[in-house]
């Protein structure tokens, strides 16, 4: 599903991620962890398409994404690959639904609004549909940002950072959401963090600047 | 959700610049449709008063002023000319056409022009009700007048001395209405035509001194187009009469109103490219707040060209709708214009026309509003989204 070999990732002369090997199968659910500047947000980015490796080689689902430029790249981020940045970013002009519906849009698909209702219902966001992004609580806001990132049915989930800040019951919340969406599309979950609370619910493990 | 309903939703957002925006585009265009609507009908109104006139000959003195009397009748005439004088001149070979006009009262400010039937002919006038008149005081009003004044056929009024309000009446020789005349568009509307004799009966009654009969002007149609070169030469010759050319003195008069045109109109043009200005720093602004929007659509999959043609989008929105605005404002105003100078009953314009060159100019609004779009809309496309997201 996921295959990275050889990659290194430099600005200027400064090496900030050095990674020969890594595979991840269909639905595992996989934690990236290290300490700070140790590059786990650059893997993300990488793994999305966001940045273009220095070198080496990113294969998902058996699309090579060096292949892949311009809108091309885009549009195939858009459909394949679901991310809940680590500042959620959500657009604060919109609506919660149409926060939702930005990703069919923008991603060329159809609008799916049956999806999108089923996603705030279920996540318990029903009342907000019509709220913007400023109205709601942190909590909230990060499961409105989760079920933008699932609501194309992506191959790939990536969350950074995803506890930043939360006291222990909400830690094991959001990490509940991201399991649990993850696992209802078949998504493959990377969850990169320096949160050591994370560890225990992951099996499969990546350690970065060790 | 669409590029339009993303864009919207930006400008919902930003309501006071939004505003500002509309505002100030609207402005600019609706001084520049005023202008256009109120030249372009101004000419047109002068064109029609003075067509198939070549030559005005009245008396002595200015001949922008013979002809705002004797064609446009919105200035008083300079003086009288012996009717022998103008007999010779339309029996001159060069003359096709000669219409005598004798001026000098009015109806509620209305001229009561003493003519001949030759005078509504030429403006291709048709009698609505009634008929012409044949004996003496009796009078045919312009549309404008019988609607103004309620008159009917049949009834009778009295005309005042001068062209203005307020004058002598001469109430004890009454006119006649015998018929009213259908609506020309031209300035036979707001005249009230009748015999010159009636005219000179007034007066005589009046107690002025006869001496030899007297007419105000004569409207000329040339015989040849070579007259044009010989009988205002010929005419300006005479001790008593001089000529003018309706032409070349309304080309003269639009060449002194056109200046204060043009500086409005570099007005009207300011105020549109300050619009654009505006609009231009409220998107650079926006986009400084909307980077990490931008930033998060790329994210989702849309492409950097999907990025510009979203700033772009919200730059000709804005420009469209404020020039929209601005040309109904401008219809509007000139409206009102129209309203208030109809009051004073001169050359009114009206709003509700419409002039093709209001197309190039919502063309010109739509033009400011990309231009103002156009970095703005490259910075979105050339932005580096993954430090964007990682930053916040």
């Amino acid at each position: 599903m996921l295959r990275l070999s050889g990659i290194r990732q430099r600005y200027g002369a400064k090496q900030v991620l050095a990674l020969d090997r890594f595979a991840a199968a269909a639905g595992e659910h996989w934690l990236v962890l290290g300490a700070s500047g140790s590059g786990k947000t650059t893997l993300l980015n990488l793994i999305a398409g966001l940045l273009a490796p220095s070198e080496g080689e990113i294969a998902v689902g058996g699309q090579i994404l060096a292949m892949l430029e311009g809108a091309a790249l885009d549009r195939w981020r858009g459909r394949n690959v679901g991310i809940v940045p680590q500042k959620l970013h959500l657009v604060s002009s919109l609506s919660v639904l149409d926060n939702l519906l930005l990703a069919p849009y923008l991603a060329g698909l159809s609008s799916d609004k049956a999806r999108a209702a089923s996603l705030l219902e279920k996540l318990n966001l029903k009342e907000n549909s019509k709220a913007k992004p400023h109205q709601l609580s942190h909590g909230q806001a990060q499961r409105v940002a989760v079920a933008r990132a699932v609501m194309n049915r992506p191959k790939l989930l990536l969350a950074d950072e995803p506890t930043a800040n939360l006291d222990d019951a909400h830690c094991e919340q959001a990490l509940d959401l991201l399991q649990d969406q993850a696992g209802e599309c078949g998504a493959t979950l990377i969850v990169a963090t320096h949160d050591q609370r994370a560890k225990a619910r992951f099996d499969k493990r990546l350690e970065l600047g060790a | 959700m669409t590029l339009a309903g993303i864009s919207l939703a930006y400008l919902r957002a930003r309501p006071l610049a939004t505003a500002l925006n509309l505002l100030l585009l609207a402005l600019g265009v609706a001084t520049i449709t005023v202008l256009l609507l109120a030249t372009a009908q101004l000419e047109g109104r002068m064109g029609r008063d003075a067509r198939g006139i070549d030559l005005v000959a009245g008396a002595k003195g200015s001949p922008m002023q013979l002809v705002l009397s004797a064609v446009f009748h919105i200035d008083a005439p300079a003086g009288n000319i012996p009717l022998a004088d103008a007999l010779a001149l339309a029996r001159n070979r060069a003359v096709k056409k000669a219409i005598p006009l004798a001026l000098g009262d009015s109806f509620r400010g209305y001229r009561i022009v003493g003519t001949n039937h030759d005078y509504p002919a030429h403006y291709g006038a048709r009698v609505a009700s009634g008929r012409l008149w044949s004996g003496p005081m009796e009078a045919v009003l312009g549309a404008e007048v019988a609607s103004a004044s309620a008159l009917a056929v049949g009834a009778s009024f009295a005309g005042a001395h001068g062209l203005g309000e307020g004058g002598e009446v001469h109430a004890e020789e009454p006119f006649k209405v015998t018929g009213i005349f259908a609506s020309t568009g031209t300035v036979l509307d707001r005249l009230v035509l009748t015999s010159v004799e009636s005219v000179w009966e007034v007066h005589e009654h009046a107690g002025q001194p006869a001496g030899g009969k007297e007419i105000t002007a004569l409207l000329i149609q040339y015989a040849t187009p070579l007259a044009a070169a010989m009988l205002p030469r010929q005419v300006n010759a005479t001790a008593t009469l001089q000529a003018a050319s309706p032409a070349y003195e309304s080309a003269r008069l639009f060449r002194m109103i056109g200046v204060g045109v043009d500086v409005l109109r570099a007005f009207g043009l300011v105020l549109v490219l300050a619009a654009g200005l505006s609009v231009f720093i409220a998107l650079l602004n926006a986009l400084e707040d909307r980077r990490y929007d931008l930033a998060v659509m790329r994210m989702l999959g849309a492409g950097r060209g999907r990025l510009m043609s979203l700033m772009l989008f919200e730059g000709a929105a804005l420009a469209l709708a404020g020039g929209a605005a601005g040309i109904v404002l401008g219809h509007l105003l000139t409206e009102l214009l129209g309203r208030a100078l109809g009051q004073a009953r001169r050359a009114a314009v009206t709003g509700w026309t419409w002039q093709p060159a209001e197309f190039w100019l919502l063309g010109l609004a739509l033009a400011v509003g990309l231009a103002a779009a156009l970095l703005p809309a490259w910075r979105a496309y050339r932005a580096d989204v993954a430090p964007i997201l990682a930053e916040g």
